[in-house]
């Protein structure tokens, strides 16, 4: 078993999902495919990549499926699934060898390679089912919210954000302290009613996601008004007699 | 070292590793959007590609294309070295052979193609994004047989755009994303301006004061984050549009201000039954276009800044004729009940009532929510306006119009009904990208010729005809060109047919060729239509000389496509990380409606294998065979270093060249301007781009702004300072209908008259898509269409090892009530029958997607054995293309001659107007698609493995410092439409903000 951090980590660096405006164009789950391939959990190891069941590692998958009934409010829904950087990470607490753990200084969420036995207790663990196991390398590998790339003075700043954040070309992908009420996603989570992934499951995942906004609808727009006599084209025409055209 | 579970390790976490030895910058090539990249190089390799931040088309972002560029640029499908055919076509038989001899040999073949009679050379391209070098050449060669894949793919919405308005959906125009308040979006494979289109639709949505609307038969993508889905019957797009008109004009909410200023609304119309000129512009001495002046009763100037034009009636020309205005023609067209929306619903398969709602609510957003900038202007007479006043309704269109066979007259009626609104380019509405908009009607026309031998065309063999007379046609009204485009058949073909040069050049109709020359575009696969009939074309024999139909086929790819095994020789090319290239202002530009941008590609990896970039090779084969522009005055080459030296140096009139940046002696000159020899090494510093964004007073109006006239004429985008007139009744096709009328010299053969009477109307029509009006319908009764998904559109990516991992195969699309009236489940297999033929594949049920209509992901079927993918790949094992039962021929009727299976008036080919029947199949036929192609062999020499298991970027990570002195950095997307509206976040650009809350770190 592995402890969580003895007192919560006073950041708690996260990932805020507007699934109002995702399309669900994969660019989060490959630029994230990308970067990790030769990043902190290099490489993401790809089984049969040109076979017939090419399989991989991904820390961030998208997955599509329509919700009601199609008759007025259906819809397809983008999803995008990633470790959501428990602050009760089920998956750190079986791990037993402390490979599964949280960083005290801003709650994210790794594992250490060097001691991961590959035994995948944290992948069973983990109701979110974002834990991604490396069968090649032989363990378990995840999200690190990019650890090597928010600190890394050697990118441009621009580049010091998670890579599925500063890629999403909607820009449906947030990043920052949600341990911080007064950060710009905690504002932004308050403002949208953003929510936690199944609360039930006494998690308390740090990411949020933003719920598709209501409908707009014009619904005020005034009917238009037929003319006088809608049965007579001539007669519609002849409305226009006096009008005149000015270039 | 060893570890005790009994202790907890720390883990030491590098958080600043040195990522890359190096970073350049260049221009994606995974799809046409054309993004700016900065790519990470590490140990020779590519280790990361990002989104280049200052980029004007992606600002930083990149999609799931781009970010798998990795994957493509290391594919084992790669080819390594020019090729020579040794066994039958198509048996994928090649020895391989060295540069020189491959560029004899093509020398050779095309040598004695140009000295007998150079049109029997067909040079087609497909997703070429050099076909300014590539036209060219074709005419220094003397061929008019050329053409891209534009006639597959959008001509319908680049005609009907040019023609109508100046500009065009996609890349000569864009919806004003930041004001509009009312967005539609019409049809599927709707992406192909990728990136800009979700930056856009992010922040338009994030705005949220702003209803986005999907007029499409299938809820995917953008349909699946609209406000409102109207889920319609494919191909009456243009029935709606006519609807929305009719209620407009009968409630009379149009924009009339607009069509005074900006459209021909007043332009008089000769009425002359039998006559000539009948249906032409009444037009005075010099030609300018006349209207009716209601004050003092006579016609004067239409484009007379003081013209007061009359809208109705009908009045004498001085000359004794009749005339009408234009509107009145229009109007008196669409308040027919025909139009009714009653009378469309059915036909379109949307609820009238709802046809109403819309019309209203486009009234209610254009005339009560215009959008105001505080910005002067001067309009084109010279008056000033002291704000930029728009109707907020922006629309965009793509493949899903343009792909039909009716799909010219619909993207007309789309352009008509934004010109009623009076949306085009004012604040909210459909924006122009410069360097349109250009004059209605365009030019120049396409350039044929005779034959003779050893002489270039003397022009672009691509253009835009103006009238019968542009046409290329023979004396007896045939057609000139081997795709028959510019002919009777399909007179405004202004991208040319790909789609029928194989079958044409197999049948020898108009005539026989003697080599095929293609480059990128994969005619023995996805990009065919009819890919059984299209792989005999290629392959068969003269009966009688055992020769094969098709002489020589001469192709260019990068990598193991299905076409490569058909050609006779292979000129391997380069991926596009390396290469030089160019994304012209000359050929498909890259610009903002804020302002033209143009870039290149610089090589960032050295090729691994005996490649070259087919740019370089064209120039090279062009001085070999003495072709004038490519060879200087001793006979060398005019351009002995590449295509780089072709960049910098060539010029297509004095002072433009194809780089609009950077030019000059001095490299001061931005537009027109000297060769710079420096040119190349500026681009490279600015991160491969040249951008001009526009003073804030140009950036509407463009049609009639004359700030960006002035511009515009100065950077030789225009001839002249004058406005585009926007046309509602267009006078270019009415002349082609007075030819089929028995009207001017040159006349469609009597076969033709009808056809060109019927759909050459210069006002925009709705008609049956060609090939549901000539089969049963009854026994085919659903629409089938395709679109591709977001992380493959326009990608040469499917057989990409990552990407194939989100789709490797693709179902059939049905609506749960289609498919339960057929017996057909979820994951049932069923075969897919047209009139042409039948494939197999499996089912999804959907509920988003209309019940009249099946649908699935194109391209994603691969043949066994291409693209180096095993021969149980789920791409060939479970993968289907409906191009298999696509015909590229309209079915005959009546014992006439068969058309092609294409729009009538431009010749796009109308791949999604097929109709189909499904069924489900036996237990014994589930499981495998159907038909099934002879398994092509391995690439010859010794292909790039297919590693079993792929640990790609193992040896590329970084070290450095375990803590980096980085500070973590918010980032919001959509910054700036957040900061507007919650309170105390800052605005600014993802991580980068204007002003930082009290004591808080500055990025």
């Amino acid at each position: 078993m592995t402890d969580l951090p003895a007192s919560p980590p006073r950041r708690q660096l996260g990932l805020v999902i507007d699934l109002d405006i995702c399309v669900g164009c994969h660019a989060c789950a490959v630029t994230c495919k990308e970067w990790n391939s030769g990043g902190h959990s290099a490489p993401l190891t790809d089984h049969d990549p040109y076979g017939a069941h090419p399989t991989g590692v991904w820390f961030n998958r998208v997955h599509a499926f329509e919700v009601g009934d199609g008759d007025g409010d259906s819809r397809t829904v983008h999803f995008p699934r990633s470790c959501l950087h428990c602050q009760d990470a089920p998956c750190v607490t079986v791990c037993p060898t402390g490979a599964s753990y949280k960083r005290e200084e801003d709650g994210i969420v790794l594992v250490n390679a060097d001691t991961c036995i590959g035994c995948k207790l944290c992948s069973w663990a983990c109701p979110y089912g974002a834990r991604e196991y490396d069968q090649d390398a032989g363990v378990m590998k995840k999200c690190t919210l990019c650890v090597d790339r928010i600190y890394n003075d050697t990118l441009p700043p621009t580049s010091r954000v998670p890579a599925c954040v500063s890629t999403c070309p909607v820009g449906a992908r947030h990043f920052g302290d949600l341990g911080d009420p007064d950060s710009d996603v905690s504002r932004l989570v308050a403002a949208r009613d953003g929510f936690a992934l199944m609360p039930e499951q006494d998690c308390k995942p740090v990411n949020r996601y933003l719920p598709p906004r209501p409908r707009r609808a014009v619904a005020e727009a005034p009917a238009l008004a037929a003319p006088a006599d809608p049965e007579e084209d001539g007669g519609v025409l002849a409305r226009w007699v006096d009008r005149i055209l000015s270039r | 070292m060893k570890y005790s579970p009994f202790e907890t390790v720390k883990d030491s976490v590098e958080t600043a590793p040195r990522v890359a030895d190096s970073v350049k910058q260049t221009t994606c090539f995974m799809c046409a959007c054309r993004c700016g990249i900065d790519v990470y190089l590490k140990n020779g390799k590519v280790r990361y590609i990002e989104g280049n931040a200052d980029h004007p088309i992606n600002k930083g972002v990149l999609c799931a294309k781009g970010a798998a560029g990795i994957m493509q640029h290391y594919s084992p499908a790669r080819l390594q070295k020019p090729l020579l055919r040794v066994g039958e076509r198509g048996a994928g038989q090649f020895r391989e052979i060295e540069w020189d001899e491959a560029l004899a040999i093509a020398t050779e073949w095309l040598g004695a193609v140009r000295r007998s009679d150079p049109r029997r050379l067909a040079f087609f391209t497909g997703r070429d994004q050099s076909q300014s070098l590539t036209g060219w050449w074709a005419d220094r060669f003397g061929t008019p047989n050329y053409a891209s894949h534009g006639g597959l793919c959008s001509v319908n919405m680049a005609a009907a755009g040019l023609y109508t308005i100046g500009g065009s959906f996609w890349e000569f125009g864009e919806p004003d994303w930041d004001h509009t308040r009312y967005l539609m979006l019409f049809g599927v494979a709707e992406d192909h301006d990728s990136n800009p289109i979700k930056i856009g639709l992010g922040r338009l949505k994030t705005r949220g004061d702003a209803k986005v609307v999907s007029v499409n038969p299938i809820q995917t993508g953008y349909s699946a984050i609209a406000d409102e889905w109207i889920g319609i019957r494919p191909g009456t797009d243009g029935l709606f549009v006519l609807a929305l008109i009719h209620e407009l004009l009968k409630a009379d909410r149009i924009d009339w201000d607009y069509l005074g200023r900006y459209t021909n609304a007043g332009w008089l119309v000769i009425q002359d039954r039998g006559g000539a000129e009948d249906g032409l512009f009444a037009r005075d001495a010099d030609g300018n276009p006349q209207c009716w002046d209601a004050e003092r009763n006579v016609p004067v100037g239409a484009l007379d800044a003081g013209a007061r034009a009359a809208v109705v009636g009908t009045f004498v020309l001085p000359d004794g004729r009749s005339a009408t205005p234009a509107f009145a023609l229009m109007a008196a067209r669409y308040l027919d009940r025909q139009y009714d929306p009653g009378a469309v619903a059915g036909t379109v398969g949307v609820p009238a009532a709802t046809i109403r709602r819309v019309a209203a609510e486009l009234a209610d957003v254009a005339f009560n929510q215009t959008v105001e900038l505080d910005v002067a202007w001067t309009d084109w007479a010279g008056r000033r306006h002291d704000r930029m006043v728009g109707r907020p309704i922006a629309m965009h269109a793509m493949r899903g119009i343009s792909a039909h066979s009716n799909g010219f007259h619909t993207c007309r009626a789309i352009h008509l009904l934004q010109m009623l609104l009076g949306s085009i380019d004012v604040p909210g509405g459909f924006r122009y990208k410069p360097p349109y908009p250009k004059p209605v009607p365009p030019g120049p026309a396409p350039t044929g010729c005779d034959g003779s031998p050893d002489i270039p065309l003397g022009g672009m063999p691509l253009g835009m005809p103006r009238g019968p007379e542009d046409l290329l046609v023979e004396p007896d009204g045939s057609a000139s060109r081997i795709d028959k485009a510019y002919s009777w058949e399909h007179p405004i073909a202004a991208h040319g047919m790909m789609h029928m040069v194989i079958h044409n050049a197999w049948a020898g109709d108009p005539y026989d060729i003697d080599v095929l020359m293609m480059y990128m575009s994969n005619m023995g696969w996805n990009s065919a239509m009819n890919v059984p009939g299209t792989l005999k074309y290629l392959t068969d024999k003269d009966a009688e000389t055992g020769a094969y139909r098709i002489p020589r086929i001469i192709y260019s790819d990068a990598y193991y496509s299905e076409m490569v095994p058909y050609a006779d020789l292979v000129l391997p090319d380069t991926t596009y990380l390396e290469r030089w290239d160019c994304i012209s202002l000359l050929d498909r530009p890259i610009s903002s409606a804020d302002g033209p941008a143009d870039s290149i590609r610089q090589p960032v990896c050295r090729p691994d294998r005996d490649v070259r970039p087919f740019q370089d090779v064209l120039l090279d084969l062009g001085a070999r065979l003495g072709l004038p522009g490519m060879t200087d005055a001793a006979g060398g080459p005019a351009y002995p270093g590449g295509y780089t030296d072709y960049i910098v140096n060539h010029q297509r009139c004095p002072g433009i060249g194809p780089l609009a940046g950077w030019r000059g002696e001095d490299g001061q000159s931005h537009g027109t301007g000297a060769p710079n020899p420096g040119q190349l090494d500026s681009y490279v510093r600015n991160g491969c781009f040249w951008s001009h964004e526009l003073p804030p007073d140009q950036r509407y109006f463009k049609h009639a702004n004359r700030g960006y006239l002035k511009y515009a004429k100065a950077m030789g985008w225009i001839p002249a300072e004058r406005p585009t007139v926007l046309q509602i009744y267009s006078e270019v096709l009415q002349k082609f209908r007075q030819a089929a009328r028995g009207h001017g010299p040159v006349q469609p053969p009597d076969e033709h008259r009808a056809r060109i009477e019927t759909y050459f109307d210069p006002l925009p029509i709705w008609y049956q898509p060609l090939e549901e009006a000539a089969i049963d319908n009854a026994a085919f009764p659903l629409h089938a269409v395709t679109q591709r998904p977001m992380h493959m559109y326009h990608s040469w990516g499917s057989q990409n090892a990552w990407l194939r991992q989100i789709t490797s195969h693709n179902r059939l699309f049905v609506h749960p009530d289609t498919a339960a009236a057929l017996g057909i489940g979820d994951d049932d297999w069923v075969w897919v029958s047209s009139h042409h033929g039948r494939v197999k594949g499996q089912v999804r049920l959907m509920r988003g997607v209309v019940p009249n209509t099946v649908w699935t992901w194109n391209a994603i079927g691969k043949r066994k054995g291409a693209w180096r993918l095993a021969d149980d790949a789920p791409e060939s094992t479970r993968g289907f293309l409906l191009n298999h039962i696509i015909s590229e021929l309209l079915p005959a009727r009546d014992g006439g001659p068969r058309h092609a299976n294409a729009d009538p008036v431009t010749g796009q080919a109308a791949w999604y107007d097929l109709r189909v029947a499904i069924a489900r199949c036996g237990a014994d036929e589930a499981g495998e698609t159907a038909p099934r192609f002879a398994p092509l062999p391995a690439p010859p020499g010794r292909p790039f493995a297919t590693p079993a298991v792929l640990r790609y970027g193992g040896d590329l990570k970084g070290h450095g410092a375990a803590h980096g002195g980085g500070e973590h950095m918010e980032w919001l997307g959509n910054r700036h439409e957040l900061a507007a509206r919650i309170g105390g976040v800052p605005d600014g650009h993802g991580n980068r903000c204007a002003e930082r809350r009290g004591t808080e770190r500055k990025p």
